[in-house]
């Protein structure tokens, strides 16, 4: 792994440079989770509507938390295909880098992201509404990392497929979006139709939403050893295939 | 310069096909210790794949190769301590600084950083340490790529089309670069499409056309051997100036147009004949240059058209 730190050090800071990008991703989750939780509860610590406390309680934190995997993941993508295009992958490879150092690097640097912005919507949300989150926030953000890996294997493939810097970004929204229409995100997957339930429990978002909402709330680990087995499984099967796939030019 | 025979890099019988597309087929030559070796053709001939096989990115299909005694393909990361590479058509990230690369690849050599910051000096980028690399002209980029080829002071650099897209200036800045690095005691593998390059900067060139090594010699060598033909243009208005040109033993052809002619000959003493057949019969003569054909001329003849076609 020679090189390793140095090169996600690199990539970081190169990242951060890029204005429209860092802010992306580092502020615009935050923002979200505030203006709407501010939108809900206007300040006064009881919601306006009935459900809001729940909502602001448990479901918008991992609303923004799926969405920040999610953003991490397509930023992944883009920047791969954009280094593959220029030949920056290329010329990264003819030098000691390994290969898998050099994919590595990214992947840490965007889940290096996730729990910085994770970090700055727990202390906002602290100090925003002081009574509204208690969440075990350690064991969340180790939720969050897992589930960004697992879908990030999705995103090494969609970036092996997708040949062009043009077209990543798109291809990537059009898999990921659709898929928490049916990760019990916005409609519990019981209330699904029969058929598209099934559909629901192929996708690996659905185990990730059922992850994050229940450790949350403050469910064990133990209560969600099935959607870390899921989310393994369906890690495996996407870094086979992209190990297969992935194109270096 | 010292001459050497000793060889580098030696290539046998290399194929290498995608899909159905055979890319080189059969190719062997020999580079030899401290020589800028050219490969030259025009663009598809199968220089750069040539190239990658040799650096151990690409392996081929069939053939064997050996880089300082190593196989490049199999001891790939072995290989890489000890060579330096400049790929055609890379970028790096747009918003690198030029140290921050230079730092990158020293640690990923485990050299110190002042070797980097020196190389930096010498390619005359040490003004832009400080900038992205997307804010580098072409020919400043070019020359970080040699700063990070030599970084690791490795014995084989390899250079793709080191010139392509920069201007006259800065490609003969870079040739003087080349000539440094062979200065410095190591052997250059470069490939180009461009004649005049080649005939500057290597010592010895290998003419690759679809994906076949044609020939392999000195610029010069080359020269001598396929295109043997020299002429002399001169206007003279020197009376029976055309049957006595015409008289001389090593000249083949004179044509005329009006009091301007041209003769062709070849071997060595055809010139010396033209100019004592001048003085002999005092002729004047108004305008006189030689023309020698190049290695453009040379691949005109062994490939029946222009590179540039």
């Amino acid at each position: 792994m020679r090189g390793l730190f140095q090169l996600t050090w690199l990539e970081i800071k190169i990242f951060l440079r890029e204005p429209l990008g860092a802010i992306g991703t580092l502020f615009v989750p935050v923002a979200v989770f505030l203006v709407v939780g501010r939108a809900m509860n206007r300040g006064t610590g009881t919601p306006r509507t009935p459900g809001g406390l729940e909502f602001m309680q448990t479901g918008l934190p991992v609303m923004v938390s799926v969405f920040m995997a999610i953003s991490a993941v397509i930023s992944l993508v883009t920047i791969i295909s954009i280094y593959r295009e220029g030949g920056i992958l290329k010329r990264l490879r003819a030098t000691p880098l390994r290969p898998y150092t050099i994919l590595s690097a990214h992947v840490l640097a965007k889940l290096l992201f996730t729990a910085v912005t994770l970090t700055m919507m727990i202390l906002a949300g602290r100090r925003f509404y002081p009574a509204g989150l208690q969440a075990p926030v350690i064991s969340f953000a180790f939720a969050l990392l897992l589930s960004t890996l697992a879908i990030l294997s999705i995103g090494f493939v969609i970036a092996s497929v997708v040949r062009t810097a043009r077209f990543a970004q798109p291809v990537s929204a059009i898999v990921f979006y659709p898929m928490l229409g049916l990760s019990g995100l916005f409609v519990p997957v019981e209330a699904l139709p029969s058929g598209l339930q099934w559909v629901a429990k192929l996708l690996p978002m659905t185990y990730v939403v059922s992850l994050l909402s229940g450790i949350w709330t403050g469910e064990p680990w133990s209560a969600h050893l099935g959607d870390l087995a899921a989310l393994a499984i369906a890690g495996a099967i996407f870094v086979a295939i992209s190990a297969r796939v992935f194109r270096w030019e | 310069m010292a001459v050497s025979t000793r060889s580098v890099i030696s290539v046998a019988g290399v194929r290498k096909t995608y899909g159905q597309t055979v890319a080189v087929d059969e190719v062997s030559f020999e580079v030899r210790d401290v020589e800028i070796f050219g490969l030259i053709g025009p663009n598809g001939a199968g220089k750069t794949t040539t190239m990658e096989c040799v650096e151990g990115i690409r392996k081929p299909d069939r053939g064997s190769i050996s880089v300082l005694g190593l196989d490049p393909f199999r001891d790939v990361y072995q290989l890489q301590d000890r060579i330096g590479v400049q790929l055609q058509q890379a970028h790096l990230q747009k918003r690198i600084k030029v140290w921050e690369a230079v730092h990158l690849w020293a640690s990923l050599y485990k050299k110190p950083v002042s070797h980097g910051e020196r190389l930096l000096e010498q390619l005359g980028l040490a003004d832009k340490r400080n900038a992205w690399f997307m804010t580098l002209s072409g020919g400043q980029q070019q020359r970080l790529f040699i700063a990070l080829a030599l970084i690791n002071d490795p014995e084989v650099v390899f250079l793709d089309e080191l010139t392509t897209g920069l201007d006259p200036q800065a490609r003969r800045a870079i040739w003087e670069l080349v000539r440094g690095i062979r200065a410095r005691g190591k052997t250059v593998f470069m490939t180009t499409h461009l004649m005049e390059e080649a005939e500057r900067l290597c010592d010895r060139v290998a003419i690759i056309e679809h994906g076949r090594i044609i020939d392999v010699d000195s610029p010069q060598g080359l020269v001598d051997k396929h295109c043997p033909d020299r002429s002399v243009v001169l206007t003279t208005e020197a009376p029976l100036a055309e049957e006595r040109f015409r008289a001389l033993r090593s000249v083949t052809d004179v044509t005329r147009d009006a009091t301007r002619f041209t003769i062709h000959g070849r071997g060595d003493g055809f010139i010396t004949e033209v100019i004592q057949c001048l003085a002999e019969h005092q002729m004047r003569v108004d305008s006189f240059r030689t023309e020698q054909p190049t290695l453009e001329d040379v691949f005109l003849r062994l490939t029946g058209h222009s590179i540039r076609d």
